[in-house]
């Protein structure tokens, strides 16, 4: 690994001058970064570890918000009653996600910029790939893409957004408070990861001396009967082969509105309007879920080993729906 | 052995060399002045702890010792461990923080020690394997209810799941079994004792209840 400065910021001032002065990379948790470093992905030369910034850490519930800390661990969001309660789709994106040992360590804030698990990026430089090395190409292109995206790919990337957070953040309309050399200023989850095009290095809209400060979710009847749907190759700690983030608001049976986002198919956390407009004044019994499920998947475009996912997915997005039914009858 | 002492080999000489050195660097290439280092610092700026191919100093507690050792900037808490330290108890698999091999907890927590920079633990407790058994000697519930089930066959996983279970009966994680599979999930085992290790889990939970 190679060798960088390290220092520690212990408040947001602090991180801004040496920002300022010597641009140096966030370091949060680490558990994206260390490891990508430890492959030689990763390549700093100066961190500043931002874990010791104080007033970051805290969950606070107002009436109709949920306001997280960049700060506040995995473990601890999703263990935090209100978020049981209020968005539970939150709770369980967070809890299989990783490992224990992972979420006592990984930061909120760090999670949604948490880099794709494709095995042609991080297998380093025997296969070329533009995300690690802009202009070389696309092994996954004609490579083993049982973990490519069937949403969102360019001919430059098909690399999937690996995070379960973001997704469930995506479904909820949830907004990151960001804070940099251009101030301070409020980004949608939905537009914070890019589309991979031509430039799939560039992952997303923070200019490299932003720090997401706040994550802040809209909570109401929807986030209440909301869940996380996650299918993976072996029951736990697994990344996802499909999941799906789903909440809805139902009157007397007839969804009056619900909110589908998919993970682990997609180059970036992937809201299906067309499918949640498709539900929308139906009566939810199996039939209609599926259905619905199929819908979302409409516009798939598989590669050669990954085309199983659409049928998969259609099921979860099923059983995600169905299980967000039930949440809304026992509310 | 378990009960060995992990005060490192001693590196006072070196401390005193390095610090001056640190000081001396540091201070050049922030343009700081002396007289300010080891103070809060009115600069918003803060200062390197560690230049590239320069060694931190870091004090933290490893098994109730006051443990205060230069490491490279590079240094995951794991190496520490096990280079500078001699507590070879938690072991690397994968260095990457999938196999939970490495176990240790930080402040109360379980963590993959492996992706835990050393720099990071600076002010913190470590607990390991190696300071896990009571103070009479004897072992903790965890190891004897391993032992009791024969939750292991090669035992190079051991230590990490021990670690790790006994943070998941804290969290109160191991109400069933189901429970206990679901948090216990980031500990791998290739020998498949995972029987075992449930089964040990659930009866050191009661155990450890009445604590």
């Amino acid at each position: 690994m190679q060798t960088f400065t390290y220092s520690r910021a212990r408040s947001i001032n602090e991180l801004r001058a040496v920002q300022a002065a010597t641009g140096d990379r966030i370091l949060a948790g680490g558990t994206t970064l260390y490891d990508l470093m430890k492959l030689r992905i990763e390549t700093p030369d100066r961190l500043v570890d931002v874990t010791g910034i104080a007033g970051l850490d805290e969950i606070i519930s107002h009436p109709d918000e949920l306001v997280f800390g960049a700060l506040v661990t995995m473990s601890d969001a999703a263990a935090h009653p209100a978020v049981l309660q209020r968005a539970p789709v939150l709770a369980e994106a967070l809890s299989k996600a990783a490992s224990q040992q992972l979420r006592n360590m990984a930061t909120l804030g760090g999670n949604l910029l948490q880099r794709t698990r494709c095995a042609y990026f991080r297998n380093g430089t025997e296969y070329p790939c533009n995300k690690r090395t802009p202009g070389s190409g696309c092994a996954a292109l004609e490579g083993l893409d049982r973990g490519h995206a069937l949403f969102g790919g360019s001919g430059s990337c098909i690399a999937v957004y690996p995070g379960d957070w973001a997704v469930a953040l995506v479904a909820l309309d949830a907004v990151v408070d960001v804070r940099g050399s251009r101030g301070t200023h409020t980004i949608d989850v939905a537009s914070l990861h890019r589309l991979p095009g031509d430039t799939p290095h560039v992952e997303t809209v923070l200019e490299p001396d932003e720090m997401i400060l706040n994550i802040r979710v809209p909570v109401g009847r929807l986030a209440q009967a909301s869940t996380y749907h996650k299918i993976r190759d072996r029951e736990s700690y697994a990344f996802a082969l499909v999941s799906a983030a789903v909440a809805l608001e139902l009157e007397e049976g007839f969804v009056r509105q619900a909110r589908i986002a998919l993970g682990g198919v997609a180059t970036r956390p992937w809201r299906v309007p067309a499918a949640e407009a498709g539900l929308t004044g139906r009566r939810l019994d199996r039939a209609t879920a599926l259905e619905v499920g199929r819908m979302t998947f409409a516009d798939a475009r598989p590669g050669r080993h990954n085309g199983f996912k659409i049928a998969l997915g259609a099921e979860a997005v099923a059983d995600a729906l169905m299980i967000a039914a039930q949440r809304s009858e026992n509310r | 052995m378990s009960e060995q002492d992990p005060s490192p080999r001693d590196r006072s000489n070196d401390l005193a060399i390095s610090r001056r050195d640190a000081l001396r660097i540091s201070a050049a290439a922030t343009g700081a002045s002396l007289a300010g280092f080891g103070k809060t610092m009115a600069a918003a700026q803060p200062m390197p702890v560690a230049l590239p191919g320069m060694s931190l100093t870091v004090h933290f507690q490893v098994n109730g010792n006051h443990i205060e050792t230069l490491v490279d900037p590079r240094a995951s808490l794991l190496d520490v461990l096990r280079e500078q330290l001699a507590l070879t108890g938690a072991k690397k698999g994968c260095d990457h923080g999938q196999c939970g091999a490495c176990t240790v907890h930080v402040d109360g927590r379980r963590v993959a020690s492996c992706l835990t920079l050393a720099a990071k633990v600076e002010g913190r407790q470590v607990l390991t394997i190696e300071g896990l058994s009571l103070e009479d000697g004897s072992l903790h519930p965890m190891q004897q209810a391993f032992i009791d089930h024969d939750a292991l066959q090669c035992g190079y996983c051991t230590p990490g799941q021990i670690m790790a279970a006994v943070a998941c009966v804290q969290e109160g994680h191991a109400s069933s079994d189901a429970e206990i599979r679901e948090y216990m999930s980031g500990n791998i085992c290739r020998c498949g004792a995972y029987v075992g290790i449930v089964a040990a889990i659930r009866d050191a939970a009661v155990t450890m209840g009445g604590d």
